[in-house]
């Protein structure tokens, strides 16, 4: 489904990415870890446009991403929950919602989607009228999410969702990654959180300094001593 | 009748008459707020585009004799092509550059239109040679002028809230002034939504200038009377805020109105200017400013 081959990106003069090759095939859950600065967050930039690949190739179902303007790539089918969620603050839950739902290939099925979404999360029904800024962490990582499935994509990726939550609240951000899951949806989902992202995944990637070190099903990549080196460098 | 009675009328009249201007003042803030809540840049020249779009109101009206609607619409469409013009030729090219490099060219603009303007028009004050009558209320003089320029202007805001409340163009709007970065991940274009957004800009600016040739006369330079406090009232409740430029407009405008009551009218300006100044002391991040 999503191809990436011998990908570099980076921010100016400053490369983050050195020739990154991945796939996500239909139905899989598919994670990324490794240490901060591993390029990560420019790994998912990079695939859903926001920052243009200086080399390799990107594909989605055969369409090229590099080809793409940036504000099209979504009505191919992906959506992607920035870090730290980027919500506008100041709108309320529902009109962070229609943001997710602009696409022209969107719009038709707003309700429809509303229905998914707040059937999916039903705090956010009831918080549908507040400002999005002043819920709990845990309801605004909700929101994001619910923000990016009103496009009703085919791939979600999912950057850092535990990032700057309560111990507490990591559990339930996994169970709700668990959840949207349960639907069938594809995910790329980056995490330092290792062990809890693991559980989650069918395969996963190990990227260190901007390059993919290791990868396996989620149980290889935990027999092995490569994720305690690339962390420990030990 | 009694002294006080008399004096409670003349404030009352002062209060009325201010509420009337800070509905045109907040009309003129809306679109500079608009303008730089999405875009992040401050149009220095915006009470130019005022200025040309009252000339334009005086010859379509006053010498070609068009019917004052048909001019009224041809206003309004001309500056906010003139907005559109002004993004793509000014503001599109300098959006990477420093801040004060795009208030420069934006300045630039200013003298740039109000030299044409003088050249193209000359210097003489020009009307639309039109005297709407006075409404006269019990001892309170209020003119229709006035009046129809706080009821347009009132209609108009309320259809842009509208807009931007209930359309996905609108909701995109004050999605971009929260967090323009990741506005393509939602599939929005930012550069069709500046270019709306100057439309939008520019087109309110064409109904300001509608609504004040019938209350001031028109020459090169009646854009200082208007520029100035259009910008200290975006300042005052917070620029890019709308809802504090609403506010701001009618703090400033019954400052001025009841202000003037006591002294002069001039007066009235003093003492606005003034708590403006005083306001950036005790709140410089606006009425209605988040504090970071």
């Amino acid at each position: 489904m999503l191809e990436l081959r011998s990908v570099s990106a980076g921010y100016g003069t400053f490369q983050a990415l050195f020739d990154v090759s991945l796939d996500v095939k239909a139905g899989e859950a598919v994670g990324v870890i490794g240490p901060n600065g591993a390029g990560k967050t420019t790994l998912m930039r990079a695939i859903s446009g926001l920052i243009r690949s200086t080399s390799g190739s990107i594909h989605l179902e055969g369409s090229d991403l590099a080809a793409t303007p940036s504000h099209r790539i979504v009505e191919l089918g992906i959506a992607h929950v920035p870090e730290s969620r980027r919500l506008f603050p100041r709108m309320t839950v529902e009109d962070n919602l229609r943001m997710g739902g602009f696409a022209p290939s969107a719009r038709p099925k707003f309700r429809q989607q509303l229905d998914v979404v707040y059937e999916l999360f039903p705090r956010l029904r009831e918080r549908q009228r507040q400002l999005a800024g002043s819920m709990s962490g845990g309801e605004q990582q909700m929101c994001a999410i619910g923000r990016a499935l009103m496009s009703a994509p085919k791939l979600l990726l999912l950057d850092e969702p535990s990032a700057g939550l309560a111990p507490v609240l990591v559990e339930q951000v996994f169970e709700l990654v668990k959840r949207i899951r349960a639907g069938g949806l594809t995910v790329l989902i980056v995490e330092q959180n290792v062990q809890q992202v693991l559980r989650v995944v069918n395969r996963a990637y190990l990227l260190k300094a901007g390059s993919i070190r290791a990868s396996g099903t989620a149980l290889e990549l935990q027999a092995t001593d490569t994720i305690r080196e690339a962390y420990l460098g030990v | 009748m009694n002294p006080s009675a008399v004096f409670d009328i003349y404030l009352l009249e002062a209060v009325i008459n201010g509420v009337l201007l800070g509905g045109v003042l907040a009309l003129l803030s809306l679109g500079l707020n608009l303008i730089f809540g999405v875009i992040d840049v401050v149009w220095i020249c915006y009470a130019e585009l005022i200025m040309l779009g009252m000339y334009g109101m005086y010859f379509l009206f006053t010498v070609y004799h068009a019917p004052i609607w048909v001019a009224a619409i041809l206003c309004v469409v001309s500056v906010a092509i003139l907005g559109v013009l002004l993004h793509v030729l000014v503001i599109a090219p300098l959006l990477g550059a420093a801040p004060i490099n795009q208030l420069l060219a934006t300045g630039g603009v200013l003298f740039f239109l109000q030299s044409a303007a003088t050249v193209l028009f000359g210097i003489e004050f020009k009307n639309l040679g039109l005297r709407l009558p006075v409404l006269k209320v019990g001892g309170m003089f209020v003119s229709y002028s006035r009046l129809l320029a706080f009821a347009a202007a009132l209609i108009s805001m309320v259809l842009v809230y509208l807009w931007l409340t209930r359309t996905y163009t609108g909701t995109a709007i004050r999605a971009i002034a929260q967090d323009r970065q990741i506005m393509s991940l939602m599939g929005v274009d930012s550069r069709r939504i500046y270019l709306v957004t100057s439309a939008l800009g520019g087109g309110l600016a064409g109904l300001a200038a509608c609504l004040l040739v019938l209350q001031y006369d028109v020459h090169p330079f009646v854009g200082l009377s208007f520029g100035p406090i259009t910008f200290l009232i975006c300042v005052l409740g917070s620029l890019g805020n709308f809802v504090g430029g609403f506010v701001a407009a009618f703090v400033f405008a019954e400052i001025i109105s009841v202000g003037g009551l006591y002294l002069d009218l001039e007066w009235g300006y003093v003492f606005a200017f003034a708590f403006f100044i005083v306001m950036m002391f005790v709140r410089p991040e606006g009425l209605m400013g988040r504090r970071s």
